[in-house]
């Protein structure tokens, strides 16, 4: 895969810790990490199941907050701000595929895709959605609902919507975990596909090493530190 | 405007996926009770309204015992006014061998001066408006006495000596009274034909009336001039005190029924509360992703208001037709006791709806909607993260403030609304924690009998709050329709229990002095003892100790009414059997001192009187003071003829009196009747088991429209508890499958919720049965003082009534968690 990174810093995570509280006392799932990702380059979180992968997702997008540490997302710092005003950013510069697709199941295929082109306010947002499922191959079953569509096809919708609105960053969990290996690999090809045509920066996490390989860099999670980064290693 | 698009697009699916059909039913059921009763009450109110201003069929009317002096008349001539004459008493009017006791009102040529009279031409037919009255010869009569007496327009009717053709069936007349006109349905006759009945002689109780009409100043003018000459017994009427009384009426009348309208409100709230949790709960994830997505918290409380409205002006639509149909239903009820020709139902009744259902969205289910802002959008990777519960102080503020508000709508009243606030919440809390108490009492039944019903009736203990509440919702239903039911058949059936067996069942009135031997004459020919009758002289009180009685101060409002209605006075040597004296002293025998007079006791506390005190009577012209010598009980329900005022002897007995009797007369004596209303066409027989059974007829009907309006109450339980079903769905789901995946049968699992519902249901019927028994205990006694019987029908219909409608609405309810393959749940749980 060919890096496309710019020097331009878009995600920024300085000494990054998470605790929670749980019954049994104090449980750390992050401690102390740090790394810079550039402008196009492809990451993937990897590590053990509760290495804190998807704790480490859900800070860089600014859907929680760490107990320790800053993050910057294009150049806004995430964690000196509301939850109105991370939501803020989300809406301008971020997009999310995740494990069970999460789409909306009262809305149908083009209005899960017009649904972040809405919200953050774009203009002709029926017209690009349709466009973007074309190019994901839906544009046959664009006013099915969510319970209509097969996994991949809702995947294909996530994807669509991910893109939709030209996130700065796409952050992709698990994209591949409820489907088949022949429809994962499928939908991995489009997704890596249109971060290219697009040059947004992905930040994926799986623990599936072959999906990690595709990427630029991989860093690693080992209960909760970073064991590993290859760009560092580079 | 985003958030309304997007609240928009996802409504229709929203609607189709029948997630949301508890709570729309909730809404519809609130508006539909309050739109039903508003619809009727409305409909009442306008006849009302607009028969007040014909409700004397004249713009003054006079109205005296004794014949309109012709100078009256004369006078009104002299104002240019237009004037009407009419004569009203009651009669009994025969078809061949049938017989009915009917008000005969005889009008002249230019009744009436305002409204107008509609008749038909056949039962049932189309209303034509005419300015005419019945032709000499003929009469026009209420649809109920042609039914009564089987005979159709065309037919003859015997009324007193003359044989009269019934021309039409008589539909509406401006001064009819607006309810309970069948106890004696009218004859209208030309009163050219009455010296032919031979119906009217000296002492008859006939209510003579001068209608006038015409210009306001020459109405004043002409009453100016008339008012000083007129005779205290002279009842005059302007159109404002009419209005005044009937609106008044019909105004209690509406707050009675909006008040029952409230309770199935409330209930549907609770239905709302409800699922309004589940409405919550089930868009959160969408919440989540939004937020993910990068919406505000505004863009989610925005998009999920827009929503909740949106259900809402479906629920309101559906509501009004539910409402709009039911008012048809009960109208067709009480047809018989209420005008059939309401104008049709205004918008009011809608928009109260309307604002009742917002307000009780934004009190019950707007808290539950407000929480999703505070979804933390990380539930989009972690499923278990939650908004924190809304507040309880909120959730209690925000729907104790609806309740207030939408109480006050239908009380209108501060002090009132406190009292019933307050009432409320007592007897909320008395239900809840007996709900409470049951539940704990069948978690004890849970051992031994089998996997179903152990787990039935661990469901019941452990969802422990939501059990009662679905308990005394339910309950609460079927207590007032059980109430109502023993209204209707058992209060009126244990009253005429108490009444002895030889009590008197017919009443003479009108029996004129030289008719008493032929009339004895004529029961004694045919075996029956002849009736004792008692005199009775027409008289109205002037003053109570020298003040006037019309601007004296009462302790009561009633005491007015009793001071300026036509007295009915008797005299008597002995104290009657059915009376018992309880203050002063009875005169001897032989008494023929001052004139005294024994008072009845509660006629005395309203009047305000002591012993020794002085009333005035005017009688024939003449004013007679009588000083009271004693106070009496009366027991009424013997059903002889019994006064508020009996005189000692001597006192009056120079009057022109006319003379009542009661006697008890056998089914197979009906004969001795006939012969004497023949030979006696005046006096007026009463049948009081003619006139029970059309009381009973009158509040069959009432309780019967009552408990209609009580069914929206029923149908909010049902609501309350699909929507407890509804929240616990998942899990039941998940149960099933989970008991079925362990080898449960389907029948087992079945059988469990069954006996889940049955429980509930059974609980439900016992705090129904004692409530409602309890009431019924309370108002046999301390309202009409009757002995409470038990009544085992209320045991029997709440018991098998509960468990029955739960166990088949629980069923329904929870059906599809029973029926969803075991493989499928695990698979997405």
């Amino acid at each position: 895969m060919s890096s496309q990174s710019s020097n331009e810093a878009v995600l920024v995570a300085e000494r990054v810790s998470k605790q929670v509280i749980s019954p049994e006392g104090g449980l750390t799932i992050l401690s102390n990490v740090g790394f810079t990702i550039f402008s196009g380059e492809s990451v993937a979180i990897t590590g053990a199941s509760g290495a804190g992968k998807s704790t480490l997702l859900a800070l860089l997008a600014g859907l929680d907050l760490p107990s320790e540490g800053r993050i910057w997302l294009n150049g806004n710092e995430l964690t000196a701000l509301d939850e109105d005003g991370r939501a803020r950013i989300r809406a301008a510069s971020v997009g999310f595929v995740f494990q069970s697709f999460h789409l909306v199941p009262s809305l149908n295929a083009l209005e899960n895709v017009m649904l972040p082109l809405e919200l953050s306010g774009a203009e002709g947002s029926r017209k690009k959605a349709l466009d973007i499922i074309e190019q994901v191959g839906l544009s046959e079953r664009w006013s099915h609902y969510p319970a209509q569509l097969s996994g991949g096809e809702k995947q294909r919708v996530a994807i669509a919507r991910a893109f939709a609105t030209q996130p700065a960053v796409l952050f992709a969990d698990e994209p591949t975990g409820n489907l088949d290996s022949r429809t994962g690999e499928r939908i991995m090809d489009l997704m890596f596909e249109l971060n290219r045509s697009s040059s947004t920066t992905l930040v994926l996490v799986t623990h599936d090493q072959s999906l990690a390989d595709r990427c630029d860099r991989k860093i690693e999670l080992d209960a909760g530190l970073l064991v590993s980064d290859s760009k560092a290693a580079a | 405007m985003k958030a309304l698009v997007f609240a928009l697009r996802s409504f229709a699916r929203e609607l189709r996926s029948g997630e949301v059909i508890v709570l729309l039913s909730a809404v519809a059921l609130a508006v539909g009770a309050l739109t039903a009763v508003g619809f009727l009450t409305d409909r009442i109110g306008k006849a009302v309204a607009r028969q007040a201003n014909e409700v004397l069929a004249a713009d003054l009317r006079l109205r005296s015992p004794d014949p309109i002096p012709p100078e009256w008349q004369e006078a009104a001539e002299r104002y240019e006014l237009q004037t009407a004459e009419t004569r009203t008493f009651p009669s009994v009017v025969f078809a061949g061998e049938d017989s009915s006791l009917a008000t005969i009102k005889a009008v002249s040529e230019t009744y009436p001066l305002r409204g107008s009279v509609r008749i038909s031409d056949r039962l049932f037919g189309e209303q034509i408006e005419v300015d005419r009255i019945p032709a000499s010869g003929t009469v026009w009569t209420d649809g109920a006495l042609m039914a009564r007496l089987g005979v159709s327009v065309g037919d003859s009717i015997e009324v007193g000596d003359a044989e009269l053709r019934i021309d039409a069936v008589l539909t509406y007349r401006p001064d009819q009274s607006i309810g309970f006109a069948s106890l004696a349905p009218s004859v209208l006759v030309n009163i050219t034909d009455l010296p032919a009945t031979a119906l009217i002689n000296e002492g008859s109780r006939v209510g003579y009336a001068l209608l006038v009409a015409g210009d306001e100043t020459a109405v004043d003018d002409f009453y100016a001039e008339v008012e000083d000459q007129l005779p205290d017994s002279v009842r005059v009427r302007n159109r404002e005190d009419s209005s005044e009384r009937a609106t008044n009426a019909s105004g209690r009348a509406q707050q009675f029924l909006s008040l029952t309208a409230v309770i199935s409100v409330l209930l549907s709230a609770v239905a709302i509360a409800m699922s309004a949790r589940r409405f919550a709960h089930r868009r959160m994830d969408t919440v989540a992703l939004m937020k993910s997505l990068g919406a505000s918290q505004r863009f989610v409380i925005t998009a999920s208001s827009y929503q909740l409205l949106m259900l809402g002006i479906v629920g309101i639509a559906v509501g009004t037709l539910v409402g709009f149909a039911a008012e048809r239903i009960l109208t067709s009820m009480l047809a018989d006791l209420i005008a059939n020709d309401l104008p049709p139902p205004g918008l009011g009744p809608v928009r109260l709806a309307t604002g009742s259902a917002l307000i009780l969205l934004a009190g019950f289910a707007l808290p539950s909607l407000i929480q999703l802002r505070n979804t933390p959008p990380l539930r989009v990777l972690r499923h278990d993260e939650m908004p924190p519960p809304p507040s309880r102080l909120m959730i209690a503020g925000t729907s104790l403030l609806a309740v207030a508000v939408l109480l006050y709508g239908a009380i209108g009243d501060v002090r009132m609304l406190g009292i019933v606030l307050g009432g409320m919440l007592v007897v909320s809390l008395v239900l809840y924690i007996a709900g409470r108490l049951l539940v704990a009492l069948l978690g004890r039944f849970r051992g031994g009998v089998g996997v179903a019903w152990r787990y039935g009736l661990a469901n019941v203990s452990r969802r422990g709050r939501d059990s009662a509440v679905q308990m005394v919702a339910f309950g609460l239903g079927l207590t007032v329709l059980l109430l109502l039911t023993f209204v209707r058949t058992d209060l009126l059936a244990s009253w005429r229990k108490t009444l002895d067996d030889d009590a008197p069942n017919h009443f003479l009135i009108n029996v004129q002095t030289h008719e008493r031997t032929s009339i004895a004459d004529i029961f004694e020919r045919n075996g029956i003892p002849a009736p004792e009758f008692v005199p009775l002289v027409r008289a109205r009180m002037t003053t109570i100790n020298g003040e006037d009685v019309k601007t004296r101060e009462y302790p009561v409002k009633d005491g007015e009414w009793m001071a300026n209605r036509e007295a009915n006075l008797t005299w008597s040597s002995s104290l009657s059997d059915s009376n018992e004296l309880v203050a002063g002293e009875w005169w001897p025998t032989d008494y023929d001192g001052e004139p005294l007079v024994s008072v009845e006791e509660e006629a005395a506390m309203e009047l305000g009187v002591e012993l020794g005190d002085k009333l005035t009577f005017l009688i024939a012209g003449q004013e007679i003071e009588l000083q009271i010598a004693s106070f009496r009980k009366v027991n009424w329900d013997s059903f002889k003829p019994n006064f508020f005022m009996v005189l000692s002897p001597g006192a009056i007995e120079q009057y022109p009196a006319t003379f009542v009797s009661s006697l008890k007369v056998g089914d197979d004596q009906s004969d001795t009747l006939l012969q004497l209303v023949r030979a006696h066409p005046s006096v007026s027989v009463i049948d009081l088991d003619a006139i029970l059974q059309q009381v009973k007829g009158i509040i069959d009907k009432a309780t019967l429209a009552v408990q209609a309006v009580f069914m929206f109450t029923l149908a909010a339980g049902i609501a309350v508890l699909f929507a407890a079903v509804q929240s616990t769905i998942d899990e039941r789901r998940f149960e099933s499958a989970m008991l079925r995946a362990l080898g449960a049968r389907r029948r087992t699992v079945l059988s469990g919720v069954l006996t889940e519902f049955a429980a509930l249901g059974f609980s439900a019927g016992l705090l129904a049965a004692t409530g409602a028994s309890i009431l019924a205990a309370l108002i046999s006694v301390s309202v009409f003082d009757l002995e409470y019987s038990f009544s085992p029908m209320i045991w029997v219909l709440g018991l098998t009534g509960g468990t029955v409608l739960v166990c088949l609405s629980g069923f329904i309810a929870a059906r599809g968690a029973i029926n969803a393959p075991p493989a499928d749940v695990l698979r997405t749980a």
